[in-house]
């Protein structure tokens, strides 16, 4: 992989070697914020004044030898659901407007400790609780590309603020798909790792056996080193590349083909093809109840999600956004026996999830059906059905949260309108480094350089 | 509870709560309850094996390594959901 200054990896070269300060990329950085956050509604806090004195210590600590690694002097943001000290975790709600963090979240520690430089902390749909931005305390986030459309969630945010250019990588949260969906509709490379892998303390929780945290970033490589840093270093996947035409890929078509957009069903089939032309071999698998997933997610989010909003709800139900209050006022509802069928369910769809990954590296499906959607858009059309936008943008990616298993989003190619297109990778269970070295293979064949729709401008000035 | 009369139950206790916008989001759970509960792989106190795999012992870590021999293949209906 050459020195692309557009990611972490590249920066981290051209910090290496003297051709940038930190100082002078978080000033640009803080700059592009300055110039186009007014647009695009990506951040709620900007911490310009410490990050510019974070990046003159990175700075003078590097000059004097002292390197952490690849992540230091790098600008990161973070979703607003993770706490950083003496600062409000909003979750884009006015019910936490008076929350100040007592600690950085042990992520967020781990992210300073490599030298990662917090740039501010970034829109979200309120309590992570939808997958458009759209219904947050502070408005909706937009995305880089058209700012009528939403650039997904519920990470919107963070995927707007990589993708056009504001920092390098952004920490998100996934409980049904909102690191993957965000990162599919703006162009980027987005991982869930495991379950249970990366701490979730001092993170907003919306259904506490669900939620996953991982990194939003423009390449396999930087989504490595960040997954590296937060789980303590020494796990980045290292050796020799995977030989494409030793790659095994399950095709889960069926269900998670069935109501996709031509566009993206196009650009999904592309990406196979270019696959099978390299040598990788591609089988078709199924995950037979995965027709129930749906039924199986909702009862389990809604339960864990209104249990921890119950008491806000009965003090407080003003100060949510309507849809969102309503949604969990829905979970009020769902009766224990039902919750326990769920669970039942899903332990079925973890151990089809690992029958369809027996004789694979891992399976290979789109991340969502559509591309971006309008802001707005209760339902959309695929083909002669009308769906609402909230089941369609689930569908591919919330059977990996009930499973467990490590997944991640890819750029693969991109509508005629140029909105980008995402395809899902998921890895065997509890393998999060085997997923991303089978996802770097994959990527230099099919993916569409998610610096393709960054407006950053690199550290030599170019694009 | 049948789902009829807990659909019933929840409506009324919306109405009375000043909250009729949850109704057509209670329809449609209980859309989704209903499948939940007609869904093959449900427990059966009968203990009959037919309905499906056991999904074992909830001790088992989600995204733990799974024997393969103890997938559902093979029981479940492999054409449902395509």
């Amino acid at each position: 992989m050459g020195a692309d200054p557009l990611t972490i990896a590249g920066l981290s070269r051209a910090l290496e070697a003297r051709e940038t300060t930190a100082e002078a990329v978080v000033e640009r950085c803080l700059q592009r914020i300055a110039e186009r956050n007014a647009a695009l509604n990506a951040f709620i806090t900007v911490f310009g004044d410490e990050a510019r004195e974070r990046a003159r210590a990175a700075d003078r600590e590097m000059a004097a030898g002292r390197r952490r690694g690849p992540l230091h002097g790098v600008p990161i943001s973070l979703k607003d659901l993770f706490d950083v000290r003496g600062t409000a975790t909003t979750a884009a709600s006015r019910v936490r407007e008076h929350h100040v963090a007592d600690a950085d979240a042990p992520s967020v520690a781990a992210l300073r400790d490599a030298g990662a430089i917090i740039i501010g902390k970034t829109n979200l749909h309120e309590f992570a609780f939808g997958t458009t931005n759209e219904d947050s305390a502070f408005g909706p986030a937009r995305h880089p590309h058209d700012p009528n459309r939403s650039p997904g969630g519920s990470s919107g945010g963070s995927a707007a603020s990589v993708a056009d250019g504001m920092c390098f990588a952004s920490m998100g949260t996934d409980t049904g798909g909102s690191i993957r969906i965000p990162s599919a509709v703006c162009g980027l490379v987005g991982l869930k790792p495991a379950f249970g892998e990366l701490s979730t303390e001092g993170v907003v929780p919306l259904s506490g056996t669900l939620d996953h945290i991982g990194p939003i970033c423009r390449s396999v490589e930087d989504a490595a080193i960040l997954y590296d840093v937060l789980r303590g270093g020494g796990v980045r996947p290292t050796g020799k590349p995977i030989d494409l035409r030793a790659l095994r890929l399950g095709v889960a078509r069926g269900y998670f083909m069935a109501l996709l957009d031509p566009q993206v069903a196009a650009a999904f089939d592309a990406a196979c093809e270019r696959l099978r032309e390299a040598g990788a071999r591609l089988e078709e698998v199924s995950i037979p109840h995965v027709g129930d997933v749906a039924a199986i997610y909702l009862h389990i989010v809604l339960t864990e999600a209104a249990a921890y909003h119950a008491k806000t709800l009965e003090r407080r139900p003003e100060d949510y956004t309507p849809n969102v209050r309503i949604r969990l006022e829905m979970g009020r509802y769902v009766l224990g026996e039902d919750y326990a069928r769920a669970m039942r369910g899903r332990e079925l769809i973890r151990r089809e999830v690992d029958a369809a990954l027996e004789d694979q590296d891992a399976l290979l499906l789109p991340t969502l059906p559509i591309p971006a959607p309008k802001i707005g858009a209760a339902t959309v059309r695929i083909g002669a059905v009308e769906e609402p936008v909230r089941n369609v943008m689930l569908r591919c990616t919330q059977a990996f949260n009930l499973s467990g298993h490590p997944a991640l989003s890819l750029p693969c190619g991109s509508t005629t309108d140029g909105l980008p297109v995402g395809a899902q990778i998921v890895g065997a269970a509890g393998d999060t480094p085997g997923l991303l070295r089978v996802a770097g293979a994959v990527e230099s064949i099919v993916a569409a350089r998610a610096a393709a729709h960054a407006g950053y401008l690199g550290p030599g000035g170019s694009r | 509870m049948t789902v009829k009369a807990w659909l019933e139950m929840a409506m009324h206790d919306a109405e009375r709560r000043g909250l009729p916008e949850l109704k057509p989001l209670l329809e449609a759970l209980a859309r989704a309850t209903s499948a939940l509960r007609t869904a093959e792989w449900n427990a059966d106190a009968t203990g009959d094996a037919a309905l499906g795999p056991d999904p074992g012992s909830p001790s088992t870590p989600l995204g733990a390594s799974a024997n393969p021999l103890d997938s559902a293949r093979g029981k479940a209906d492999p054409g449902r959901g395509r």
